[in-house]
């Protein structure tokens, strides 16, 4: 059920810019194998937060939260600190010697203070090792739970300050993980801690699809036999049952201001597409064909639905305007693409193109339409596009099983993960937390 | 770069009461409220016929073929009608000759029971994605309705699904993949 230390910190692991395979005799069920680094890393040395032995969340410091989130987007290169006799917590105690000469170019220092009330006081200051100023500060009035969340948000500012680039970190992943016969979808942080089981079933789950406020998934579920749309809230696990017509009800994908959803129909024909709202009314059909219309997806703007049809006789990826009328085709190598979304920033198209055999994650420029394959292949299915758009999340299969892999959208940086007797596919990156 | 407030309290947005809401999934098949008699003595109240059966002998009960013994068609091994399963080649709904007889004879059931309902259900081999292997399912599912609408049945009397690959097998050969190329019949109630 827990996939444990998905993309998690591992402590004794030296990230190396060439191929590795790295098993670590304490996640033994646990493979993480990375690829690749950034162009230029950063280098950065995180010193252990004072006092923060005493807050740990799921046998973890909050500096080695932060350290696992930077190492794995591949855009720093985290140094070893043990060799550093100080442990400044504040930049007034930070003796830029030392850090300059472990050739850090940026560091993070912080601490944690109890609160009356069993509350926390999280500091943390982000400093120009080679300038020698601050370049970020932040403080935190937190309850111990929110721990690892507040470690994902020190990240993200780092991040964010650091490369330019938008939040990443403090996200949540759905999925759905087979195991013991038994169907779950699951929602874990982006680092693969905390998960928890959303829903349940002896029966297939597929497609698990996040409302753009990150409070509810639409999923199918073929728990009565048949393919059965539900959407359901993370907070109450209530749930509605958006659509159950005669044949399928599939592909659920949600508009990006959540008022209603595309989903896919049958009834007793092929797959066609209808909008529905959110509370279930409003049915109407988005588009007639005699063709396979299937898998849409709204573009940020909300202004076009992509989708894949083999209305030319292979399956291709087409777009249509949000009211319906004519199909523009947006694919045109291959001969199978399925699987679209699209970036945050509506730039690129990712999808999933038969390879000569091989089914992979490729990424198309929609402006000049070039195409470049992100991942190796063989199986891989469902991409997912992180809040930034800067890594895509996708299933992929390890010795016959199902597994999750990242891939930054530059195709640099790689991460595969693999839980050992669980069987993991569907991902869904969800949209950032506040 | 965005500004981020100092002391910005985090709110419990992480909130981890996310309930489990199990489902249940409904057995297709009831349990058989079979009683039986541990005492072979007390003949008097065995339902079976085992007061003059060897009391150390095994009698095998076979409720799925005493429910079936005679009455019903569908489930007479003798009986094509119990032959559930349209096989396709590659990449193809078109339905194969060697189905026509099977196909006639679910039409011609479904014809002289007007109240019998079939889902077809539509299934492919795990290569490709799961949403759009759902929907070439799905074509399997309506290939044979339309042989079944062909022959007179109306679409009130079927229901065409696809499992998609959900069902399939991770296969190594051709005969397992062969094997996933099907589209099911299943009558409603069974």
């Amino acid at each position: 059920m827990i996939v444990k230390g998905f993309f998690s910190y591992l402590p004794r692991v030296i990230f190396t810019l060439t191929l590795g395979v790295v098993p670590h005799s304490s996640f033994a069920a646990l493979t993480i194998e990375i690829t690749g680094g950034g162009a230029q890393q950063i280098p950065i040395a995180i010193v252990p937060f004072a006092q923060e032995s005493t807050a740990q969340a799921n046998q973890q410091t909050l500096s080695q939260i932060v350290n696992a989130d930077l190492r794995r987007s591949g855009l720093f290169k985290v140094l070893e600190t043990g060799g550093v006799a100080s442990r400044p917590s504040d930049i007034s105690q930070i003796k830029y010697a030392e850090w300059q000469a472990l050739q850090a170019q940026a560091m993070v220092v912080g601490k944690v203070e109890s609160l009356a009330g069993n509350r926390l006081k999280v500091s943390f200051k982000l400093a120009d090792v080679l300038k020698q100023t601050q370049l970020a500060g932040m403080e935190y009035n937190i309850t111990p739970n929110q721990l690892r969340l507040t470690a994902h948000k020190i990240a993200d500012v780092i991040y964010q300050k650091l490369t330019g680039e938008s939040p990443i970190f403090a996200s949540r992943i759905a999925y759905i993980n087979k195991a013991k016969g038994r169907y779950a979808l699951q929602v874990a942080d982006a680092d693969g801690e905390n998960p928890q089981t959303v829903v349940s079933s002896a029966e297939p789950i597929i497609s698990p699809a996040w409302s753009p406020d990150g409070s509810k998934i639409a999923y199918v579920s073929f728990e009565k036999k048949k393919p059965i749309i539900f959407v359901q809230s993370l907070l109450t696990g209530q749930r509605l049952t958006l659509a159950n017509f005669k044949g399928n009800n599939s592909a659920p994908t949600w508009s990006p201001d959540g008022t209603k959803l595309a989903i896919v129909l049958t009834y007793a024909a092929n797959s066609q597409i209808y909008l529905i709202n959110a509370d279930g009314t409003g049915l109407k059909q988005l588009l007639k064909s005699g063709a396979i219309d299937t898998e849409p997806q709204w573009s940020p703007d909300a202004k076009w639905l992509y989708f894949s049809s083999d209305r030319g006789g292979k399956p291709q990826i087409y777009k249509v305007s949000n009211i319906g009328g004519e199909a523009q085709r947006v694919t045109f190598e291959g001969n199978y693409n399925v699987s679209p979304r699209i970036s945050p920033d509506g730039k690129s198209l990712a999808m999933i193109r038969n390879d000569g055999g091989k089914y992979r994650v490729a990424l198309q420029d929609l402006a000049t339409g070039q195409v470049q394959f992100l991942s190796d292949g063989g199986q891989d299915e469902s991409p997912s596009f992180a809040p930034n758009g800067r890594v895509l999340l996708h299933a992929t299969r390890v010795s016959g099983r199902g597994a999750l892999a990242a891939v930054s959208s530059d195709g640099r940086v790689k991460q595969r993960l693999s839980e050992s007797g669980g069987d993991i596919r569907e991902p869904a990156w969800g949209p950032l937390l506040n | 770069m965005k500004q981020i407030n100092l002391s910005k309290k985090l709110v419990g947005t992480l909130v981890l009461a996310l309930l489990l809401a199990a489902c249940k999934s409904t057995p297709m098949v009831d349990k058989p409220a079979a009683v039986e008699d541990k005492n072979p003595t007390n003949s008097a109240s065995t339902m079976g016929d085992s007061s003059s059966a060897d009391p150390n002998g095994i009698k095998e009960l076979n409720v799925d073929g005493a429910a079936s013994t005679g009455n019903n068609p569908l489930n007479d091994p003798n009986n094509i009608l119990s032959k559930r399963s349209v096989f396709f080649a590659f990449d193809s709904d078109a339905v194969k000759a060697e189905f026509a007889p099977m196909i006639e004879a679910h039409a011609k059931y479904l014809l002289a029971n007007g109240d019998a309902k079939l889902i077809l259900q539509g299934n492919t081999d795990d290569r490709g994605t799961r949403e759009y292997n759902l929907s070439l399912g799905q074509r399997r599912s309506v290939a044979v309705k339309k042989s079944l609408n062909l022959l007179g049945v109306q679409d009130k009397q079927i229901e065409t699904i696809s499992y998609g690959e959900e069902k399939a097998t991770t296969c190594s050969d051709e005969a397992c993949y062969q094997a996933a190329r099907r589209a099911d019949i299943v009558y409603v109630g069974e």
